[in-house]
């Protein structure tokens, strides 16, 4: 009956569901720093509902670690619910903003030709360079990026991952388990 | 209603039902204290000698009542001086509101005389944070900490008010709500027999799993941990192990869980386990573990901890599910209600072959005859002369091993240890606000020379106030436990523990007022306990020990919990 958890190391992704309140942001990270887990990405984001904040973590450990932290996250007082989703139960999506060397017609059409395939846009240009803008998964973005190494990158700034879960469930689900860290709300 | 603020913050305390807070004042929290001189004949103030002894009284206070305690601080040191306390709650799972205030809105943040960010140092041991800046927010604040604190699985939490929210001239509109009307659930009053957590509810399937279980088991063994004691569910707890008439094996925070000196007790597991339950532990075939949270000084190798078993794990909070032993099945909820649903369907078992293998194996300690004391003499005088309702608070290492083997204990509450973060120095304060408390009762403190070296100082309290404590302290010159440690597992490489050195006890004793015994001999001890216990005045009570007395039996950290290092028994 012992459920068998999987010792994989992998990528998760933790959807957590705050309050907008201040101080919130380093409650849940020091979850993370505290167990020695480095987190890949963390991004924070307004939600359908008013005052909520969702965060989103990606994290590479196992899948009893992940879960760990999960039901760690949340004891929080603000945290409302927290989702642990993977490659197949989720998509995942990123930007990235990459600035890239091109001081001649023939780079600058090569960028542009490139960025087209990936489905970028050229968001910024000057006469020694280019802004490339990439929507994708990260290893799709991951690949422009090599490709485009090759004229000499200036500068990369990514937002790190969002991800929602694929169906129709959603994170409003999980608010059952939370229920048991309620402590009287109805004082607020 | 306007009000002042500072004033609703004292309303609030009242709603709760507050009558006791203890703390030490401070340039910043000066308006509380102001507003507290108008309320002293409703809120009853302990000045402690430090902001760490008020931490572990409100704690201790917490403890030995079931109720939330309540401790106030300045800003800065005032306020970092409560962490250590702060931190014995939350490991502990002790329900502790801490007052602090800050510095005002103008300096907050530039390094002002004074400021520290306490809300920050605080999230990792709390379970909640509050600063507040706008006085309108009091009340809510207020209660909702109380209910944070109180209910689910109880904790400290700590409330920070910027001084300028104290002022003497801000008024807010407050309407006094007496805490039942505002909390759904019954988290601040005294965990009387009706008291019933609101959330979570357990799940019947989960329990009628756990019902097959007890069916198909032949050899099963409970653990009565800290959680039968917070949910005040030792009625329910005996009924159980009665009932399933299993082995009962209870841990430190269990002690006063489970009586004892039932027939059913092992003992203590893990480390400082009796033979009886680490022998139960590694042949049971059905582990049900209760509001226990399979510490390392537990479960000492994970892997291997019950490795016939099936494990089952009773507890509030879900987040100990599986955190430090896989489990195979659990269930979410109060150990009261869990315990109650299960009694309700769980018919009467009889295990006598199971006992007949592990309850003989349990060795009475013994206090032999000896020239010197030995700490056995010492508690067994203890035990003899105590009066059977008496609370017990212990410090940290030897000598609170030696106090839980050796003493029985009745109800919850009646044993208040830190067990989870080990605080030398928690005993006294703890007893100080066990005293308050009960006023009735007598309050004994069990330390060793160097914990109570660490906070000896409230003494001063425990005199003022008259509080007829009687702190026994088990003198071997050294740091007992870390001295045990380097002689079994460092070869004997003594590196500063050896505490040759003052004070003298007794002499400190009465430098503070208070009635100071020595005891080198056991006939010594009982006249001394005796005649502090008659009097009903504080005293110290120095008992000489030797300095290689050790705590037996002995299990290293992380062996198999049959491997002991030292055995049972006396004959040291």
């Amino acid at each position: 009956m012992r459920k068998q958890w999987d010792t994989e190391k992998k990528l998760y992704t933790l959807c957590v569901l705050t309050e907008d309140t201040p101080g919130i942001l380093s409650q849940v990270a020091r979850l993370f720093s505290r167990k020695g887990y480095n987190i890949e990405s963390i991004v924070t984001g307004s939600t359908d509902r008013p005052h909520t904040a969702r965060l989103s973590i990606n994290i590479i450990a196992d899948e009893l670690v992940v879960n760990q932290l999960a039901t760690q996250c949340r004891r929080i007082l603000g945290v409302q619910a927290v989702k642990v989703l993977n490659e197949e139960t989720c998509v995942r999506r990123e930007i990235a903003l990459i600035k890239v060397r091109a001081a001649d017609h023939g780079t600058r059409d090569e960028i542009i030709q490139l960025a087209n395939i990936f489905r970028g846009h050229i968001m910024d240009v000057d006469r020694e360079s280019l802004t490339v803008w990439v929507f994708g998964t990260q290893s799709k973005n991951a690949a422009l990026i090599q490709m485009l190494e090759d004229f000499g990158i200036l500068e990369i700034a990514t937002t790190g991952t969002i991800a929602i879960e694929r169906g129709r469930s959603t994170i409003y689900d999980e608010s059952k388990l939370k229920e048991e860290y309620e402590y009287g709300k109805n004082v607020l | 209603m306007k009000i002042r603020a500072t004033a609703a913050i004292m309303e609030c305390l009242l709603e709760q039902e507050v009558d006791t807070v203890f703390g030490y004042p401070g340039g910043t929290i000066l308006n509380i204290y102001d507003e507290l001189y108008r309320y002293k004949d409703k809120i009853r103030h302990i000045l402690t000698a430090h902001e760490q002894g008020a931490a572990h009284a409100a704690d201790g206070y917490a403890r030995s009542t079931g109720k939330v305690g309540v401790c106030f601080a300045t800003s800065g040191p005032g306020a970092t001086n409560l962490t250590t306390g702060i931190a014995t709650a939350y490991l502990d799972s002790s329900p502790v509101v801490f007052i602090t205030c800050n510095v005002t809105e103008a300096t907050l943040g530039k390094d002002a005389f004074q400021e520290v960010d306490i809300t920050g140092i605080a999230m990792p041991i709390t379970k909640a944070t509050f600063l507040v800046r706008d006085p309108a927010a009091i009340p809510a604040v207020m209660r909702q900490a109380f209910a944070v604190a109180a209910n689910g699985r109880p904790g400290p939490v700590l409330i920070d008010f910027i001084k300028d929210v104290t002022f003497p001239g801000v008024e807010i509109e407050y309407e006094f709500v007496p805490w039942r009307e505002n909390r759904g659930c019954a988290g601040m009053r005294e965990l009387n027999r009706d008291h019933e957590l609101k959330k979570p509810t357990p799940s019947q399937e989960d329990v009628d799993i756990l019902l097959d279980m007890i069916a198909g088991a032949q050899r099963p063994f409970v653990i009565c941990g800290g959680g039968v004691v917070l949910g005040r569910a030792d009625r329910e707890f005996k009924e159980f192990a009665e009932k399933l008439d299993a082995p009962v094996a209870i841990s430190l925070m269990g002690g006063g869980g489970f009586p004892g000196s039932h027939p059913l007790t092992t003992g203590m597991l893990g480390m400082h386990g009796s033979r009886a339950s680490n022998t139960a532990c590694n042949e049971c075939d059905l582990l049900i573990a209760v509001g226990c949270r399979f510490s390392d000084r537990v479960a000492l190798n994970p892997a291997t901890f019950a490795r016939q078993a099936k494990i089952v794990q009773i507890d509030i909070d879900r987040a100990e599910i599986d955190k430090n032993v896989l489990t195979d099945h659990h269930i979410i909820g109060s150990a009261r209600r869990v315990l109650a649903m299960l009694n309700e369907k769980l018919p009467q078992y009889d295990h006598s072959g199971w006992k007949a293998r592990i309850l003989p194996l349990r060795a009475p300690s013994v206090a032999g005859a000896s020239d010197r004391l030995t700490p056995q003499q010492v508690l067994e005088t203890i035990r003899v002369q105590m009066p059977p309702d008496a609370i017990v608070a212990t410090d940290v290492g030897q000598h609170q091993m030696w106090a839980v083997k050796y003493l029985h204990f009745r109800y919850p509450g009646q044993l208040l240890t830190s067990g989870g973060f080990g605080t030398m120095g928690f005993g006294l304060g703890a007893a100080i606000g066990a005293q308050t408390a009960h006023p009735d009762k007598r309050v004994l403190h069990i330390t060793g020379d160097g914990c109570f070296r660490m906070n000896c100082h409230e003494l001063a309290t425990v005199q003022h106030y008259g509080l007829p404590i009687v702190s026994i302290v088990f003198n071997n010159g050294t740091l007992g436990m870390v001295r045990q440690w380097q002689n079994l597992i460092y070869g004997q490489r003594y590196s500063e523990t050896t505490l040759d050195r003052g004070p003298d006890f007794v002499k400190l004793a009465e430098a503070y007022g208070v009635r100071g015994f020595r005891a080198k001999t056991a006939a010594e001890m009982e006249k001394a306990l005796a005649q502090a216990l008659a009097e009903r005045e504080s005293a110290v009570i120095d008992c000489c020990l030797d300095i290689d007395e050790m705590v037996r039996p002995m299990v290293a950290s992380g062996s198999e919990i049959t491997d002991f290092l030292l055995s049972e028994g006396g004959e040291s």
